[in-house]
């Protein structure tokens, strides 16, 4: 299968790959996926209090090129975003953006998910209520 | 100059070897005959063509040239002996033996006897990927008309006990199948030595050309009959009609006849660069070789490396180095390698795999530009990788409670 330009991208320059202190109350964690199905995500963000906006977002990824991509580009689009905002990023957003065929789509709802993750993570953690999703149903 | 890319995909198919083509280009237009027509000299021609490539065929397995017949490919060879002996031995029973593990000709095939109304037991494999014989013995029934495992395996390339296995099938008078695509060209094979009653293989695995292959059906001790699965003219004694492929014929008994004399010293020269390439990507924390190590061909290593995954790191290399994993998502499925599976691999490792298939055209210089390649990838998605890091900071990723999808 041939890669789209932006996914060769993202895999060869990935933005934002690194660990953020999981213990701190102002980061969000969310670690989606399972090693069995090929691919695992883990994606944080760092929420500046008094603002409310994301200042810092980084991920890891174990699985192919098109799920490294979907976290790269979900860290970017997360930066100087504020939590509210985020929570709106549909991954048919990620599809499009990178390309990804039909095959490749639940790369693209992992990284969504891995965002709700951190999100409800970041929330619980400062005494918020956790949100519901709705199940996307495409894995 | 190192020629970028760099092909190791070997038991996917093979590059013909020039020498090869040379002696196949004739009978594409100059000695164009259908072999036959046993009444004008292009008949004459193309047959005596044919002739001599049964001959240079059945030299390399130990077979005589009129136990060979020639088929399209292995595929076609598997379906032939298949389907042919259960229909054929119908009135002995209708119970067929084979192995998790085999090539997806033989297991469809299999599938196929099934709703015929045939049974089939799959065996499991070791960890290792090599059948248990007192299994195997132990399957068999008073129904059991044959036993099909093959010679060696396409994915990990361990080579099954095959002479152990004949020896078996023997003493219980049940016919012995194996498909040796994998094997035949690379190390010795021959079917009086091993005890083989039916054999397939194929022209593109060993530098002959493709759509072309050979089922080997013995003829005495005992004399081993096919139904025929293609009706027609009658050719191949019966068991196969349709006009001979005489170029592909003549190509893959070149073939044959290179692999006789070249074989030796091959297998020194592959062997040794195969041990090199395993050897120094075995320097990396945390690789795995699958399947069995010492019962294994010469060209093949298929490794793993833990917690990365298979597509991802090709991508890393695959527009400079063609090989490939048993990753899922590499195939249609999202399912990873059903051969890794079956040694006992969890899905983990089964994703984390490449396998690697050098040739007769393989250089020292390609598998030094593969090793630092391959390793370099390996340790820059491992600094990606969610897993290594867990794994770095001491914690059991079995204790996780993976969200599965």
């Amino acid at each position: 299968m041939a890669y789209s330009e932006k996914v060769i991208d993202h895999y060869s320059n990935p933005k934002n790959v690194g660990t953020l202190d999981k213990a701190s109350k102002t980061v969000g964690t969310g670690l989606v996926g399972a090693p069995e199905c090929g691919d695992v995500m883990r994606l944080q963000i760092e929420v500046d209090e008094t603002t409310g906006i994301i200042k810092d977002a980084k991920f890891k990824t174990f699985g192919c090129g098109s799920a490294i991509a979907s976290s790269s580009l979900a860290t970017e689009w997360l930066k100087g975003k504020s939590v509210d905002e985020a929570v709106k990023i549909d991954n048919m957003d990620i599809v499009e953006e990178l390309n990804l065929p039909p095959v490749k789509i639940h790369c693209s709802v992992l990284a969504e998910d891995a965002i709700k993750a951190a999100i409800n993570d970041y929330r619980k953690k400062n005494g918020l209520e956790e949100l519901m999703f709705e199940e996307k149903g495409v894995h | 100059m190192l020629k970028l890319p760099i092909y190791l995909d070997n038991n996917a198919t093979t590059p013909m070897d020039p020498r090869v083509l040379e002696a196949m280009i004739p009978y594409f237009t100059e000695h164009f005959g259908n072999a036959a027509s046993r009444n004008h000299p292009f008949g004459w021609e193309a047959e005596e063509a044919v002739d001599y490539a049964r001959e240079q065929v059945a030299k390399l397995i130990g077979a005589d040239p009129k136990e060979i017949i020639f088929t399209s490919g292995a595929t076609e060879g598997d379906n032939l002996a298949i389907k042919g002996v259960f229909e054929m031995y119908a009135s002995k029973g209708n119970h067929i033996i084979t192995a998790v593990t085999e090539h997806k000709a033989v297991l469809d095939t299999c599938k196929h006897i099934e709703k015929a109304g045939g049974e089939v037991t799959y065996l499991n494999v070791k960890e290792d990927g090599l059948v248990d014989l007192k299994e195997l013995e132990a399957a068999i029934k008073p129904t059991t008309v044959l036993i099909a495992i093959m010679y060696a395996n396409n994915e990990i390339g361990v080579i099954q006990p095959v002479k152990e296995i004949s020896a078996i099938a023997k003493k219980h008078g049940v016919l012995f199948f194996t498909d040796a695509t994998q094997a035949v060209g690379k190390i010795p094979v021959d079917v009086i030595k091993d005890g083989i009653d039916l054999l397939t293989f194929s022209g593109h695995k060993m530098y002959g050309p493709k759509g072309v292959g050979a089922l080997y059906v013995r003829r005495k001790n005992p004399r081993v009959k096919v139904t025929a699965q293609m009706d027609g003219g009658g050719h191949e004694r019966g068991m196969r009609s349709g006009t001979l492929n005489v170029p592909g014929i003549v190509g893959f008994g070149k073939a044959c006849e290179l692999c006789r004399i070249e074989m030796e010293e091959d297998t020194k020269r592959i062997s040794q660069l195969r041990d090199k390439l395993e050897n120094s990507l075995m320097q990396l924390e945390e690789a795995y070789v699958n399947g069995n190590k010492e019962h294994r061909l010469p060209h093949v290593a298929n490794i793993s490396f833990k917690y990365v995954e298979g597509e991802g790191l090709m991508m890393g290399f695959n527009k400079n180095i063609a090989l490939s994993s048993g990753s899922a998502c590499t195939s249609a499925s999202l399912e990873p390698s059903y051969v890794l599976k079956a040694l006992g691999l969890g899905d983990d490792l089964a994703h984390s795999s490449l396998r690697f298939g050098l040739s007769r055209f393989t250089t020292e210089e390609q598998i030094d530009y593969t090793i630092k390649a391959i390793s370099e990838t390996v340790l820059k998605l491992r600094e990606m990788s969610p897993l290594w890091e867990m794994y770095k900071e001491g914690i059991d990723l079995n204790s996780i409670e993976w969200a599965h999808h």
